[in-house]
């Protein structure tokens, strides 16, 4: 162990929510992306599942609304340290989805990608058993452009960058395809309690 | 199989910067060997880093602390330093109220004293100095653009750069002493004498995208979310594609 000379931390709190190498943001919430926030009304939204599906779809804005609610309570973890706790999102699980477009037996992993060209790789696994959601809704209210509104994905039980903003589509591959920061040297999984930050951890 | 239909890609993917996954793979020692006084707010900060793998100018590095429990604290920071083979690279920090990991920095830290350092990382944000640069700042959002300033005049390229940058006052700009006919400051709060007072605007961002060498710019804009949305947005109304433009947010 590298013992910092004179570092104590903050008075420590036993969070068993906040995985290692993390901290609280409190009411922050962080904004990263890489791109210009895009101008996209609800009206011009829409997502795509297509790849190795029976039946591949689009859904505009009002069909996906008609999709049974789902809501999201929880917290979320970014991989440049910050968690968020007790956050709160209403959407639409990806499995009301997925049952739609009827994923094909050789569908193991996905390409999620935004309106914007952003990309990122999940196993299909990941996606699915109320584990994603396509989320529209933060605290009650529309989701902010800034954090990927009209509608963004919402896979919260991995790092944040998996959680695609101004998300456009999903693409059911029979491998794994690294999508924008996988390509820039991060974990191609992404889970917090296992710090797999970086390509190698 | 059906159709497929993927949207253009509207930002600037890199792919035209080779990134080594394995630096980032592991934490290796940083000496901290001098400080250095920017503003009342900032500082910078050295490291020896002998076994550092170099990187290029806007990259950034995971820095770890550990207290003596075991209980660690890590943060991202931008790079200041230009790339060279001193084995020293260098972080410029503000003092971040109840900042955990800055705290130390600012009161604690002392040359000799030894941190853990990861990367660099990420090449999104980085320059390869192989295209003319527009570099709009604010705040600490020029750390990551300084570094490429830095590289700019130590290998004294010829490829066009440019800097904006926005900070509160001139007391409170970093490294104000260091820029040159490249840049041109911004104060929203208090200016020299003669100098406006307010924030960027179009007037700031016109003259530059007019003035674009052949080939036109690539941008990179760090800052605030705040700031990062605000100098996005100014780019994309003068012209600049949104394909060009590089965002760094701090928070």
């Amino acid at each position: 162990m590298n013992v910092t000379r004179g570092f104590t931390g903050r008075p420590r709190v036993d969070n068993p929510g906040l995985p290692p190498g993390q901290y609280d943001t409190g009411d922050d919430w962080p904004v990263l992306s890489a791109e210009v926030t895009p101008d996209l009304a609800p009206a011009d939204w829409t997502f795509r599942v297509d790849g190795l599906v029976e039946a591949p779809r689009t859904w505009d804005w009002e069909q996906a609304h008609a999709l049974p609610a789902s809501a999201y309570e929880g917290d979320i973890h970014c991989v440049t340290s910050w968690s968020k706790f007790g956050v709160r999102f209403g959407g639409v699980s990806l499995d009301a989805f997925l049952e739609q477009v009827r994923p094909l037996p050789a569908a193991t992993h996905a390409v999620a990608y935004a309106h914007t060209g952003y990309t990122t790789n999940l196993p299909l696994a990941d996606l699915t058993g109320g584990r994603a959601w396509i989320a529209w809704e933060y605290d009650g209210r529309p989701l902010p452009p800034e954090h990927g509104g009209p509608a963004r994905l919402l896979v919260p039980h991995l790092y944040f960058w998996k959680s695609a903003k101004w998300i456009a589509g999903i693409r059911l591959l029979d491998h794994d395809e690294p999508g924008f920061w996988e390509q820039n040297g991060y974990h191609a999984r992404g889970n917090p309690w296992e710090e797999q930050r970086y390509s190698g951890d | 199989m059906t159709d497929t239909f993927t949207p253009p890609t509207r930002f600037a993917v890199p792919g035209r910067i080779a990134v080594s996954n394995g630096t980032a793979g592991h934490w290796q020692t940083a000496t901290l060997t001098e400080i250095r006084r920017e503003t009342p707010r900032a500082a910078t900060f050295r490291f020896a880093v002998p076994a550092w793998a170099g990187h290029l100018p806007g990259q950034h590095l995971m820095l770890r602390l550990t207290a003596a429990d075991g209980y660690t604290a890590q943060r991202h920071y931008s790079i200041a330093s230009a790339p060279d083979d001193s084995g020293h690279i260098e972080l410029t920090l503000d003092h971040v109220e109840g900042g955990e990991v800055s705290g130390w920095f600012h009161t604690e830290a002392r040359p000799g004293d030894r941190v853990e350092v990861r990367g660099p990382l990420s090449g999104f944000f980085a320059w390869p100095a192989d295209r003319a640069a527009l570099l709009v700042g604010a705040g600490s959002g020029v750390v990551p653009l300084m570094s490429m300033v830095r590289h700019h005049r130590a290998s004294g390229l010829s490829v066009p750069v440019r800097l904006l940058v926005s900070a509160r006052s001139p007391e409170e700009l970093i490294y104000a002493r260091e820029y040159g006919a490249e840049t041109t400051p911004v104060f929203t709060r208090a200016a020299p004498r003669g100098v406006p007072v307010g924030r960027m605007t179009a007037a700031h961002v016109a003259p530059l995208l007019d003035a674009a060498p052949p080939g036109g710019w690539e941008a990179y804009v760090c800052g605030s979310n705040a700031f990062a949305e605000h100098a996005s947005r100014l780019l994309v109304a003068a012209g600049q594609p949104v394909d060009r433009i590089r965002i760094e947010r701090f928070g």
